[in-house]
């Protein structure tokens, strides 16, 4: 299968990407790693006249951790970087989990975390830790740069927030107020398959108590759903079996899922719930050992 | 300088943009004028004659077009040919040198890894991708590495045990 034909430019500067993009009015995509974007263009569903390669602009592939405990991911980061990286195994649980999930070991080397948030495909992985995290991402344009929050971020099925000439150089996970607990669960027929349903956790504890929760749920709905009505009835107490069964009931309401040949509506809720249920009981468990 | 058009006889047409790219592939430089939409998986089989890369599901889930990229194993199918412009590319052809199999292939060889042979190439590059990072790999952390490749003959077992093969072969004749 061929792409439609386009117009390749390999900008070495983000300077020049923008300047392409502007110059392009809406017709010019950005390719990173391309592992949405290739077969969506051989498939018809995708035809821009120009293709901006920011493969070549350098300083872009970086996943660290400030001295505030922010995490910030570059735009060339691919998956495989944070499923090795140090800094996500010690301190970012949910990411941690989420990264031998996506797609499978191959894809895994070439795409990238904010390349996937970007193509917001409701049964994308890392649009879901990103809401759960409350991240924010950094958008560059030919004014300036600006923070477009996560849960603002993805507007639709394979729709986000950025401007034509903007592009999406970082995210940016916010630095934690108390200890950090996360986890992601997806269930998927098999490796390299989209979701039946996925489940992302970002809970922040002190003392003992919730301080801060975020749930959001993949492959349940036209989009990413972000299940703050389960994440915020958690916090302000510690996780008892009877907070955990209710944000899992909630989480489960939340879900907008559809039947289709990965299973019923009426699974996929319950699929939503019992992950929910069981990420939530490790974080109790291991808060209680921790105390 | 070959170019990839007289080769296959269907240049690109008119007013379409081609892009000179060079390209190291198995060792050697290779200088060829490439259309944007070009794959590298065609680029290999078609323009450079490699078909040891195969091309299966075009869409990449089944990991038959696996190539080393710059070291790393990606699909082929999946990604231009005009973006491997300066980079280094190994094949299923790279791994045997004119007196020797590589050791993957002779794991292959020795444990059936293989029956129609579709899958092999992108298996052999995702097994070699993951001996060198890891020498010494558990039958899981395999399973896991090439859970990217679809094999349709051989449910995996054969095949796990022909990397397992040349996973210690490569361990011997490091020592």
């Amino acid at each position: 299968m061929y792409p439609p034909r386009f117009n390749y430019e390999s900008p070495k500067s983000l300077a020049e990407a923008i300047s392409l993009l502007t110059a392009g009015g809406g017709e010019a995509k950005v390719l990173a790693g391309g592992q949405s974007l290739v077969p969506m263009l051989k498939l018809r569903f995708a035809s821009p006249e120009m293709l901006v390669d920011i493969n070549n602009i350098p300083g872009l592939n970086y996943v660290r951790r400030d001295a505030d405990g922010s995490i910030h991911i570059g735009a060339l980061c691919r998956h495989e970087d944070l499923e090795k990286s140090e800094v996500i195994a010690e301190h970012q649980p949910t990411i941690a989990a989420a990264a031998p999930l996506v797609a499978d070991p191959i894809v895994r080397t070439r795409g990238t975390f904010v390349g996937s948030v970007c193509h917001a495909d409701p049964q994308g992985d890392w649009s879901a830790t990103m809401i759960a995290l409350d991240g924010h991402i950094v958008a560059q344009g030919p004014n300036g740069k600006r923070n477009i929050p996560a849960r603002d971020f993805v507007t639709g099925p394979f729709q986000n927030a950025l401007a034509f000439d903007e592009i999406a150089i970082e995210a940016v996970i916010p630095a934690p107020k108390g200890d950090v607990h996360g986890g992601y669960l997806k269930l998927e027929r098999r490796v390299g398959d989209f979701a039946t349903a996925a489940v992302a956790v970002a809970v922040e504890t002190s003392g003992g108590k919730v301080i801060r929760a975020g749930i959001a749920l993949t492959g349940v709905g036209g989009r990413t759903i972000n299940a703050n009505v389960a994440a915020d009835s958690l916090v302000g107490s510690a996780l008892t079996i009877e907070s955990i069964a209710r944000a899992g009931e909630l989480a489960a309401a939340a879900a907008e899922p559809r039947s289709d040949h990965r299973g019923s509506a009426s699974y996929k809720r319950h699929i939503v719930s019992t992950f929910l249920t069981r990420i939530l009981n490790n974080i109790s468990e291991s808060t209680v050992k921790a105390a | 300088m070959s170019s990839l058009y007289e080769e296959i006889s269907a240049p690109p047409a008119a007013g379409v943009p081609v892009r000179r790219v060079t390209l190291n592939v198995n060792g050697q430089d290779r200088t060829v004028d490439v259309e944007p939409r070009l794959l590298l998986a065609h680029l290999l089989r078609q323009g450079l004659k490699l078909t040891g890369t195969h091309t299966g599901c075009d869409t990449s889930n089944c990991g038959a077009c696996t190539v080393l990229f710059d070291g790393r194993p990606i699909k082929s199918c999946t990604m231009f040919a005009v973006q491997a412009d300066g980079h280094e590319v190994q094949t299923v052809e790279g791994l045997a040198t004119q007196s020797s199999l590589h050791p993957l292939q002779e794991g292959f060889k020795e444990e059936h890894g293989l029956q129609c042979g579709f899958c092999t190439p992108g298996m052999m590059m995702a097994a070699k991708a993951l001996l060198e990072s890891n020498p010494n790999p558990t039958e899981d952390e395999i399973r896991w590495a090439i859970s990217g490749n679809l094999c349709r003959c051989t449910g995996y077992q054969n095949i796990v045990k022909a990397i397992l093969w040349a996973a210690e072969k490569m361990r011997g004749s490091s020592n």
